[in-house]
């Protein structure tokens, strides 16, 4: 199965460019709600990654079907951690937010270099 | 045909990712953003992550879309353009991604049975699930029976962050003297065609969400997914119907009570189990038959769980769109 081994490859090059991707954003961008989304864009890359090892050849979703014999599962760890993973990113990215809120009311903008210069 | 779709999502994500970073309209980010979280939950699902690509599609494609469009409402919808740590970063990624793309050559192959992550405790896991809990969804059984504390862990710092929003956000804005009256926000009353359809389908979401919480244990689904998805029916309803109707609806001392009812329920679960002669959440000591005591355990802390992920995205949203903007 040549073909699955690529996808593998192609998965793990896109997870790569991905993260990297998020965090060009981070470091290079002044705004902070763009800084705040490649967070996002790097935290799903590294999801992309966990579930990708999850995957068994031949394999399927690990719910057990009745009077179904040797059925393989795909591995459920990975999928647990970033299920949970998931909603606890979204609510600290909330938190990032209402920071972000609080300082664009203190300082009338989010631009970074800004913030900097007005200290 | 499947490895064809596969790389056509994920060039999209890329593609996706790009433009993200590349725009300076936020607003236009934002709305990628939920664009790419969807084509994530596509690929989730392509490597037979059901439950997750059910997570990532109501949480990335909806609540924190919304989260993100209330911030910006409350800031700016432009990002000003600045080159000025382009070429540091420009190095710093070129580096990384070439090391990391070097690195994935070492890595087993796609799918590789004998990888050594599934050497270690899932086949365990997918080995006692029929035996110990009776029922088919492994992911479920992992997530709150199996490995319940880390499950605990990630509820309290949901728990955390929302409390955290609602300090930050709950003070008065700087400026605003006296808090203004509180204006009476229309949403989209005007608007015949979503009007219609969100008041169609809103039910249907409460109750798939209701299905996915009592049914996580015969198919994907559970608590965290459930929370998430009735969140989004009421954040509709809220963005339909104006803020304050929705509140009206569900008011906030409700929101605060699942919270932290949900919270409490879990580990009030887990003491009770260490009551009843047992270790701290193991469930099989909360009925005469282990398997049944299982089972009951881990109906409960989902339970837990939908209530405090549902209230706290909903808290949260309400947290950001109740705040009034700085004068």
């Amino acid at each position: 199965m040549k073909l699955l081994e690529l996808l593998g490859y192609f998965n793990y090059w896109v997870f790569a460019i991905v993260l990297t991707v998020g965090l060009y954003a981070v470091i290079s961008k002044a705004n902070l709600i763009k800084k705040l989304i490649g967070l996002s864009i790097f935290q799903s890359a590294v999801f992309l990654m966990y579930i990708t090892m999850d995957k068994v050849e031949g394999g399927t979703a690990p719910i057990i079907q009745a009077g179904v014999e040797d059925q393989v599962f795909s591995n459920p760890l990975p999928q647990v951690l970033i299920l949970t993973a998931i909603v606890v990113g979204v609510s600290t990215l909330a938190l990032g937010l209402a920071m972000v809120v609080r300082i664009k009311e203190s300082y009338g903008t989010i631009e970074e270099n800004e913030i900097l210069d007005a200290d | 045909m499947i490895f064809i779709f596969a790389v056509f999502l994920l060039s999209l994500l890329v593609i996706t990712a790009i433009a993200i970073v590349r725009t300076n309209n936020l607003f236009s980010a934002v709305m990628l953003t939920s664009i790419f979280s969807l084509l994530m939950a596509a690929n989730f699902f392509i490597l037979d992550a059901a439950d997750v690509a059910l997570t990532e599609a109501a949480i990335g494609a909806g609540v924190t879309t919304v989260i993100f469009l209330c911030a910006l409402a409350l800031t700016a919808d432009r990002a000003k353009p600045n080159k000025e740590r382009r070429k540091v970063a420009y190095g710093a990624v070129g580096i990384l991604a070439s090391l990391m793309i070097y690195a994935t050559f070492d890595k087993p192959p796609l799918g590789d049975p004998d990888a050594p992550v599934h050497q270690h405790v899932a086949p365990w896991y997918i080995e006692k699930t029929p035996e110990y809990m009776d029922f088919p969804n492994i992911v479920t059984a992992v997530l709150s029976s199996f490995r319940g504390y880390d499950t605990l862990g990630e509820v309290f710092v949901v728990f955390a962050a929302c409390i955290g929003v609602l300090f930050i956000l709950g003070v008065p804005v700087p400026g605003n003297a006296k808090p203004a009256p509180m204006q009476q926000k229309k949403g989209l009353h005007h608007h015949l065609i979503p009007q219609v359809v969100g008041r169609l389908i809103i039910p249907f979401i409460v109750l798939f969400g209701l299905y996915t919480q009592f049914h996580g244990e015969y198919g994907p689904g559970g608590g965290f997914q459930a929370g998430a998805i009735i969140a989004t029916g009421i954040i509709l309803y809220a963005l339909l119907e104006g803020e304050s109707k929705a509140l009206q609806a569900v008011p906030r001392r409700v929101l605060m009570g699942m919270v932290i009812g949900g919270a409490l329920l879990f580990g009030g679960v887990g003491v009770i189990c260490m009551l009843m002669g047992g270790n701290f959440l193991d469930y099989s000591v909360l009925a005469a038959d282990p398997v049944w005591g299982r089972q009951l355990g881990i109906i409960i802390i989902e339970a837990g769980v939908g209530m405090t992920v549902c209230g706290a995205l909903l808290s949260i949203f309400h947290a950001f769109a109740s705040r009034e903007r700085a004068s």
